[in-house]
């Protein structure tokens, strides 16, 4: 039990840094996965049919491969293709990327996949009315969409972006291959350390565990907020 | 883009996809059997098997797949009794240490997907059953198991795909699946792009696969 205390000889405080390690990534990934989604809803529901193709390719290819297979892509390519790009204006040297980058910017592509078809389905469940009144009213198309069709459209989401979530939560410990130090990689370092796996990968479910139902209250007083008056 | 690393990878990667099917197919059988106990224990009125139901779904699906196969393989070996015992033919095999999670944690999503199905059964159909003479027992298997099957089909064909997805952490295990082989040749020859287009569209055709698979079963058992 010492082992898990905080100070020289616990490990304590690095799980406690690792925890909010793994929580800054999932943010961030979450974060990058909205702006995915915003680019690729609108050319899923836009008429023509090459823009359709591109959006139905992306959530199709992220959502059927595993997203540890996306995570190597990244890895192993992130950087050598920045090294192509450098090299074209004379930089030759190595070029290293931050972990944490490639890590938040991998599980934002898986994650952006899941909030686009859930961005799709909220924006297909908003009442053909409200299109027609901003209409009426003469918004033009940019101002309709983030004044009139964006708020109720995150109001329909919350229940499945809570799921988004959830699993982008959970795709954060595929990180730890990388090398960035999470609660997953934090368990490994320590559990190879102290010989210890079993305690310190129980710790880390526990962790899991707790993010999972912190944040499972925080997204239901958010849907009660959002939900007055409905 | 190198062509030859395509041709000559692609055979490689194929043999090692069959490791992938054998993972999922063994997990699945394994995990549905465990979702079908824990759904009737949740349906059930009794209050502790229910919690303990509960809980055993709650942990699985709140914590990554990768922790559940680290704790089996790593964690139980550090285990004195469980070295000495007659569990260890198994549990210092990868393979199976990989199976005894997947299958744990698609039993936990099963349990979720066949109770919310056997609690959408109308009950029009128990009480028609129970007025026909028909004993509880074959009313279960007979009526509420059917319909729980072909309600519960779109939601379980998801969960194949999301369990296809989830066998390729048996590469973190030394298990060499398709992934494990995949980042093999990618980390001995540094070209990630060309691997990962043999390797997702592997992945994409059995996702295929098992799409349309789904959907043919739906529409034999629609009513």
């Amino acid at each position: 039990m010492e082992l898990l205390l905080f100070g020289e000889t616990g490990w304590g405080d690095e799980l406690l840094i690792a925890t909010l390690m793994t929580l800054a990534v999932s943010i961030t990934a979450m974060l990058i996965g909205f702006v995915f989604a915003l680019i690729f809803t609108p050319l899923k529901l836009s008429k023509n049919k090459f823009l359709n193709l591109i959006a139905n390719f992306y959530t199709t290819v992220i959502r059927g491969v595993p997203e540890l297979l996306v995570i190597y892509l990244f890895f192993f390519g992130g950087s050598s293709a920045i090294m192509f790009v450098a090299s074209i204006f004379g930089y030759n040297d190595y070029i290293e990327i931050n972990a944490f980058l490639t890590g938040a910017f991998s599980i934002g592509i898986i994650s952006g996949a899941y909030s686009t078809e859930v961005f799709r389905g909220a924006i297909q469940s908003i009442d053909k009315g409200q299109f027609e009144a901003s209409n009426v009213l003469g918004f033009n198309k940019v101002t309709s969409f983030f004044k009139v069709i964006l708020p109720q459209m995150l109001r329909l989401s919350i229940p499945n972006l809570s799921n988004v979530w959830q699993i982008t939560l959970k795709d954060t410990s595929l990180i730890s291959v990388t090398g960035l130090v999470e609660i997953m990689r934090q368990s490994y370092i320590a559990a190879g350390s102290t010989r210890d796996p079993l305690l310190f990968y129980t710790v880390a479910a526990v962790l899991y565990l707790m993010l999972t139902f912190l944040s499972m209250k925080f997204i239901n007083k958010m849907e009660i907020k959002y939900n007055r008056g409905y | 883009m190198d062509f030859d690393l395509i041709i000559n990878s692609f055979p490689k990667l194929l043999s090692a996809s069959i490791i992938t099917l054998k993972l999922l197919s063994v997990s699945l059988i394994i995990g549905l059997f465990i979702g079908l106990f824990f759904a009737i224990l949740r349906i059930k009125n009794n209050i502790i098997f229910g919690k303990i139901a509960y809980i055993y779904s709650y942990i699985f699906r709140g914590t990554p797949l990768l922790v559940q196969i680290f704790i089996i393989y790593y964690g139980f070996g550090q285990v004195e009794f469980i070295r000495e015992s007659f569990l260890w033919i198994i549990l210092k095999e990868p393979y199976w240490c990989a199976v005894i999670a997947f299958a744990l944690n698609t039993g936990a999503y099963t349990s979720e997907i066949l109770r919310s199905a056997f609690q959408t059964i109308k009950p029009g159909y128990i009480e028609a059953g129970r007025s026909l003479g028909i004993a509880n027992k074959i009313i279960f298997y007979k009526i509420q198991i059917p319909i729980a099957i072909r309600q519960s089909l779109p939601a379980y064909g998801n969960e194949i795909i999301l369990m296809l997805k989830g066998t390729s952490l048996a590469s973190t295990v030394t298990l060499m699946d398709l992934t494990g082989v995949a980042k093999y040749i990618i980390s001995t020859t540094f070209k990630p792009i060309e691997v990962f287009i043999i390797a997702g569209s592997i992945y994409l055709f059995i996702t295929f696969i098992i799409h349309n698979l789904i959907k043919l079963l739906e529409k034999k058992y629609s009513f």
